[in-house]
C-alpha cells in the first residue's frame, strides 16, 4: 500500500486528530454557545490565548496544576465578561469589540511575557507544568482501539465530556432553553419575562469558560510553555466550525473534528515533497469551500420553500 | 459652548479616548520603567528628536492609511469584511512576482505593477463579495480564512519560485530600479508612496461622499432595506464595496515592497490590515480623518519602538493602548450621560429664550 495512505489509515492518525481537534472543539463550542444567543463572538482568539497564557504563568510560580487551572478560566472568563460589559452595557458593536480585546490579549500576553521571562517570544525559560495524558484502563489493553482513544490528554477526554455538557445545558436547563430563546426571537423572550442582556452576558461567560481549557491545552497540554499568539487562528476556525455545525452540539463536534483530520492530513501530507505552505492553506479552503456549499444548499432550500 | 459640545461630541469622545489611552501608557511607563522619566521622554518625544525618525512615522502611516482607506470602504456599506490582510499580502507578492516577470520601460513599469497588485486585491476582495451577495455567506468568517489563504499561497510563490538564494534570507529577488518608488527626502525613507497614499485618500473621500456608488455605499450602510426600497441595487453595492476595497488594499501593499524594502519580505504577515482596521475605527470610516488616525497611530508605533530599544519597557504596550482606545471609542455608551445632561440643558435653555422672546 502507498506509504501515506498506510499512514494516514493508521492508529497515530486518528490518536493525532483527536489531540488537533481539542483546541478547536473547545473554542467552537464557546462560539456556538454564544452564537445560540444570537451573537457572534470572534474574540476566541483572545481568550484563548490569555488563559494558555495565564496558565503558564501561574504553574510557573505555584507549582500549581489546580491553581494555574483556575486562575487560567478566571482570566478568559474575566476577558469575556470585558466583551459582555462593552457590548452589552456600553452599546459597543460585537465585532470591533472582539477585534479590540483580541488584540489587547495579544499584546498584554508579549507585554507580560517579557516581563516574566525576560523574552518577547515565548516563556520557555520558565518551567511550566502540563496537563497528564490519562490511560483508560481496559480500553487501553484493546490492541488498535487502545492505540487510538487511551493515553490523550485529559483535556482531549474533557473536550469530549464538554460536548456532552453543551448538549444538556442547552436542551435540558432552564437558561439552555432560555439562551436558545434569545437566539431565535430576542422581543418574545423579553415579552415573557427574560431578561434578555442577562441571558447573552451568561452565554458569553460560557464561552470564555469553554475557550480557556483550549488555551490551556495549547500552552499545558500541546507544549509545556507560552508563544506569542500561539492560538494561530484557532479561534477564527473555531467560528467556521461551529458555523458547519449550525452552532449545535453535535454538529459543533463533527465540524471541529472535520478541521482537525484536515489539519492532521496537513502534518501527515508534509512529509511528502509538496511544500508545506500549499499544504496549510487546505484547511482555510476547506472552510471557506464548507461554508460556501452550506450557504448555498441552505439559499437553494428556502427556495424550495417558497 | 454646549452647543459645539454636542455638535463635535464624537470627535471629542474620540479626543477622550485617545487621552485616556495615553494616559494608561504613561501610568504603564511609571509602573514598569526603572527611569520613567527618560523613558516617558523617548515614548512621547521620540518620534520627533531626530530626522530619520521624524520620517519614520510618515513611512509607517502609509501602509496603514492604505489599509484604513481599504477597510473604509466596505465598512461603510456595513460589510464586516476584514480580509485587508490577505489583500495586502498576496497582491505584494503577486504584484512583487509580476514585477520580476515582465520588464516594462520605465514611465509604465511602476504604474503597471501598482495597477496589477490592485487587481489581485480587487480579486481577493470579490470572494467574500460574491459569496455575501448571491448566498449570504458571512464575509466575516471568509474573508478571515481567506487570509490564511492569501498568506500561505504569497509565501509559496515568494519561497519556491522567486527566492533570492544569494541573500541569506528568505525574500524575493530585488526588483529593478526602474520599480522603485524614489525616496526623496534625504536622511529619512520618506517616498513617492507617502505622497500617493494621500492623493488616494482624497480619491476615496471624494468616491465615498460626491459619486452616485459612493453614495449608495453608505446608503447600504446606512440601512439595507431602505436602500434597497429606494432603488439601489444592493447586490452590486455588497460585491464592489469589497472590490474597490481590496483594490486599494493590494495597492498598498505593492507601495511598501516598492517604495521602501525594494523587495518581497515578509516572512510573518505585516498586520497593516488589522492596523487598517484600527485607524478606520478611529477616524469613524472617514478618509481624511483617517489620514491623521494613521499618523496618529504610527506615531505611537514609532515612539513604542524607540521606547523599546532604548529602555527596559517592550513596546507591546502600544498594542494594549490602541486596544483600549478603539474599544472606548465603538462604545456608543461611553459618555452618552454627559451628552444626555447637556443636551437637557441645552433645550432647557432653548425653551427659556423661546419663552422670554415671546
Amino acid at each position: 500500500m502507498n506509504p501515506l495512505l498506510k499512514s494516514i489509515f493508521s492508529a497515530n492518525f486518528v490518536f493525532a486528530t483527536l489531540r488537533v481537534t481539542t483546541p478547536i472543539l473547545f473554542a467552537a463550542i464557546g462560539v456556538a454557545i454564544t452564537a445560540l444567543s444570537g451573537s457572534i463572538n470572534i474574540a476566541l482568539e483572545g481568550i484563548m490565548l490569555i488563559a494558555a497564557f495565564v496558565g503558564v504563568i501561574v504553574s510557573a510560580f505555584t507549582g500549581s496544576l489546580w491553581l494555574a487551572l483556575i486562575f487560567g478560566v478566571l482570566a478568559a472568563v474575566g476577558l469575556a465578561a470585558l466583551l459582555g460589559y462593552f457590548h452589552l452595557n456600553l452599546k459597543a458593536d460585537i465585532i470591533i469589540a472582539a477585534i479590540a480585546l483580541n488584540m489587547f490579549a495579544s499584546g498584554i500576553t508579549v507585554f507580560l511575557t517579557y516581563i516574566f521571562a525576560h523574552d518577547k517570544g515565548t516563556t520557555s525559560s520558565l518551567k511550566s507544568l502540563v496537563f497528564p495524558s490519562y490511560q483508560i484502563p481496559i480500553l487501553k489493553d484493546i490492541p488498535v482501539l487502545g492505540k487510538m482513544f487511551s493515553g490523550l490528554n485529559v483535556l482531549t477526554y474533557f473536550a469530549l465530556i464538554c460536548v456532552v455538557i453543551f448538549y444538556y445545558l442547552i436542551y435540558k436547563t432552564p437558561l439552555g432553553l432560555r439562551i436558545r430563546a434569545v437566539g431565535q426571537n430576542p422581543d418574545a423572550a423579553e415579552s415573557v419575562g427574560v431578561d434578555v442582556k442577562k441571558v447573552k452576558m451568561y452565554s458569553l461567560l460560557l464561552s470564555g469558560f469553554f475557550g480557556a481549557f483550549g488555551g490551556l491545552y495549547l500552552s499545558m497540554g500541546y507544549v509545556s510553555w507560552f508563544s506569542r499568539d500561539m492560538t494561530a487562528g484557532r479561534g477564527f476556525i473555531a467560528i467556521a466550525a461551529a458555523s458547519i455545525g449550525g452552532n449545535l452540539p453535535i454538529g459543533t463536534f463533527f465540524g471541529s473534528l472535520l478541521f482537525g483530520v484536515v489539519n492532521t492530513l496537513a502534518i501527515f501530507l508534509a512529509t511528502l515533497k509538496v511544500p508545506s505552505e500549499l499544504i496549510q492553506m487546505i484547511p482555510y479552503i476547506t472552510t471557506v469551500l464548507v461554508l460556501a456549499i452550506y450557504a448555498i444548499q441552505k439559499s437553494a432550500k428556502s427556495r424550495g420553500e417558497e | 459652548m454646549e452647543k459645539y459640545i454636542l455638535k463635535y461630541f464624537d470627535a471629542i469622545r474620540t479626543i477622550i479616548a485617545i487621552l485616556i489611552g495615553i494616559f494608561i501608557s504613561i501610568l504603564v511607563i511609571y509602573i514598569i520603567s526603572k527611569s520613567p522619566g527618560g523613558s516617558l521622554r523617548y515614548f512621547l518625544l521620540g518620534p520627533v528628536l531626530s530626522k530619520s525618525r521624524l520620517g519614520n512615522v510618515f513611512e509607517t502611516a502609509t501602509p496603514i492609511l492604505f489599509g484604513g482607506l481599504a477597510v473604509s470602504i466596505p465598512f461603510q456599506a456595513a460589510q464586516f469584511n476584514i480580509g485587508q490582510e490577505g489583500e495586502i499580502y498576496l497582491g505584494a507578492a503577486l504584484g512583487t512576482a509580476f514585477a520580476l516577470v515582465f520588464h516594462m520601460p520605465a514611465f509604465l513599469y511602476a504604474a503597471m505593477v501598482l495597477f496589477f497588485a490592485g487587481l489581485i486585491g480587487a480579486g481577493w476582495g470579490y470572494i467574500p463579495g460574491i459569496l455575501k451577495a448571491k448566498w449570504k455567506v458571512d464575509e466575516l468568517v471568509s474573508s478571515l480564512m481567506l487570509n490564511y489563504v492569501a498568506y500561505f499561497f504569497g509565501l509559496y510563490v515568494i519561497n519556491y519560485h522567486f527566492r533570492d538564494k544569494k541573500a541569506g534570507f528568505l525574500v524575493s529577488y530585488q526588483l529593478p530600479k526602474a520599480a522603485w518608488l524614489k525616496q526623496f527626502i534625504p536622511g529619512t525613507r520618506i517616498h513617492i508612496g507617502v505622497i500617493l497614499a494621500l492623493v488616494f485618500a482624497i480619491l476615496v473621500y471624494y468616491f465615498l461622499y460626491h459619486t452616485k456608488l459612493g453614495y449608495e455605499i453608505r446608503m447600504v450602510g446606512f440601512n439595507r432595506h431602505f436602500a434597497r426600497y429606494g432603488g439601489i441595487n444592493v447586490f452590486k453595492v455588497i460585491v464592489l464595496s469589497q472590490v474597490i476595497g481590496g483594490f486599494i488594499a493590494g495597492v498598498g501593499g505593492m507601495v511598501e515592497v516598492m517604495g521602501i524594502h525594494h523587495r518581497f519580505n515578509w516572512q510573518m504577515s505585516p498586520g497593516y490590515g488589522w492596523d487598517g482596521i484600527v485607524v478606520a475605527i478611529i477616524g469613524h470610516n472617514h478618509p481624511i480623518l483617517i489620514i491623521f488616525a494613521a499618523l496618529f497611530l504610527a506615531y505611537l508605533r514609532v515612539g513604542g519602538q524607540v521606547l523599546n530599544l532604548m529602555s527596559d519597557v517592550p513596546s507591546e504596550m502600544v498594542t494594549v493602548i490602541e486596544s483600549i482606545i478603539i474599544l472606548l471609542i465603538t462604545a456608543e455608551a461611553f459618555l452618552s450621560q454627559w451628552k444626555y445632561r447637556i443636551t437637557v440643558r441645552e433645550a432647557a435653555r432653548k425653551e427659556e429664550l423661546n419663552e422670554s422672546a415671546s
